[in-house]
């Protein structure tokens, strides 16, 4: 049986992991890699790194980073964080990435979308959707959710899917940093309306809540940063929890 | 659902090769199928240096060969005549291992792009039904019979996949999997081994099959 996926998910600046890791038991909790090694031992089914570096060495810096997970991590792994173009796109892949993901660049350019599935696959590209509740319209947004634009949240899933995108992150703002859960609502409607899978993420703050998104927002991941780099769930002790209230995971 | 303490097994670590095979040559074929450098690095940790190459001398040569993909089956075909790869591949005779890409290439013929393949197994490659999502994406569990590749592998062991075509079950499986309807997620017939899930990304378990293929294929 397929299983529901938990993914920790890194920001990563300069080559380091941002803020908010509080491992005591790592040597450089600034290291992503050795933060990924960590989790992947611990369970984790799939790692999410978004660079947020803004310099002109980015791209060279984060191609070696992909490099150094590629060699040490064993398990999937999406790169995102500023990809404008296809050409970006191969260099991480030949790197060891598995996926990676786009968002406001695809917003601004749609067109991306097809380029990057036309020429790696669908498998490869991860669309992601940061929304926010805006008069009771569930509206788009970009530049790390500063920007509103004039795309609502369905028929944007809708063209970015039909365009080649193979999986979905979809970021509530509205709940994200509340720990008071996913937003069961919208992931259960992107889940029942797209043929491809939805990753939850925003919200999460008890185990329960992973719970929640997965039997009655039928995601089929759930993505979380500051609970897991806190350890304030452990990923092992919550996919235990998440087994014993019949929900697939790998164990 | 399973027991969670049988479900914890303890893996022999890898990372230390076997002297037997310590000096085994492991060329991994390079065509425009990606993810090779995953494969590397996946031996790398076993402690494995593999040669990454096209070269038909090269690959003659290897006592292992591991053929990886991701990727689309006719432009990968297309690339293998090119190289004359889809001449050479059928008649080697060391232990071959074909992943992903690599197992549908293997068989006889894929819907994808009805593209005709390099027949060493006889079955025929489908698209899923649209029953599910497609592609069946993550860690699925392995049901396989007795093969070299799987000891030390608990039965049942989860496995990651990322496939929209897949192989129907025949007299070569020796793994299955159920996404939709069961299918193969592994293949053997004589030297020529075949999986349809991600070792190099299925975590201790990807990395025993691969140890296995190396050390006692």
């Amino acid at each position: 049986m397929l299983t529901k996926r938990i993914i920790p998910c890194l920001d990563i600046k300069d080559g380091k992991t941002v803020k908010g890791i509080n491992f005591i038991d790592l040597r450089d909790a600034g290291d992503p890699v050795e933060l990924g090694v960590k989790y992947a031992e611990l369970g984790a089914d799939e790692l999410v790194f978004l660079d947020i570096t803004a310099t002109i060495e980015r791209r060279k810096t984060l191609v070696e980073l992909v490099k150094r997970i590629a060699l040490n991590i064993n398990i999937p792994f999406t790169v995102g964080g500023g990809i404008k173009e296809v050409d970006g796109v191969n260099e991480l892949l030949d790197s060891g990435a598995d996926k990676i993901t786009v968002n406001s660049s695809a917003v601004n350019n749609p067109n991306l979308i097809d380029k990057i599935a036309n020429r790696f696959g669908s498998q490869c590209v991860v669309l992601s959707v940061d929304t926010k509740n805006v008069d009771g319209i569930q509206k788009i947004f970009t530049d790390g959710g500063r920007t509103e634009t004039d795309w609502e949240l369905l028929p944007w899933v809708t063209e970015a899917v039909e365009r080649g995108v193979g999986e979905i992150l979809l970021t509530s703002m509205d709940h994200d940093g509340t720990k008071n859960g996913f937003a069961l609502e919208i992931t259960k409607q992107l889940s029942e309306l797209l043929p491809v899978p939805v990753v939850a993420s925003g919200g999460a703050g008890t185990m329960e809540h992973f719970v929640d998104v997965f039997k009655n927002g039928k995601a089929d991941a759930a993505l979380a940063a500051s609970i897991f780099h806190f350890g304030e769930i452990e990923i092992l002790e919550l996919k235990k929890y998440l087994n014993n209230k019949n929900i697939p995971v790998r164990l | 659902m399973k027991n969670i303490k049988n479900s914890q097994p303890e893996y022999p670590q890898p990372a230390t090769r076997n002297p037997n095979t310590r000096n085994s040559k492991i060329v991994i074929i390079k065509y425009n199928a990606g993810n090779v450098y995953s494969v590397s690095s996946a031996l790398k940790r076993l402690g494995y240096d593999a040669v990454i190459t096209s070269d038909l001398k090269e690959i003659k040569s290897a006592d292992k060969v591991i053929f990886p993909g991701v990727g689309e089956a006719s432009s990968a075909m297309e690339y293998l005549k090119q190289t004359k790869l889809d001449k050479v591949i059928p008649q080697l005779k060391q232990p071959f291992l074909g992943v992903c890409l690599g197992l549908q290439l293997l068989c006889n013929y894929s819907e994808e792009r009805e593209t005709k393949c390099l027949s060493i197994f006889d079955e025929d490659v489908k698209r899923f039904p649209p029953k599910e999502k497609v592609p069946h994406m993550g860690w699925n569990s392995i049901k396989f019979s007795d093969s070299k590749l799987f000891i030390n592998v608990p039965n049942e062991s989860f496995v990651y996949f990322v496939h929209s075509y897949f192989a129907g079950l025949s007299d070569n499986t020796i793994a299955e999997t159920n996404y939709i309807l069961p299918f193969s997620s592994a293949l053997q017939k004589d030297n020529f081994y075949a999986l349809q899930f991600h070792p190099e990304k299925s975590g201790k378990v990807g990395e025993q099959i691969l140890k296995n293929f190396i050390e006692l294929c």
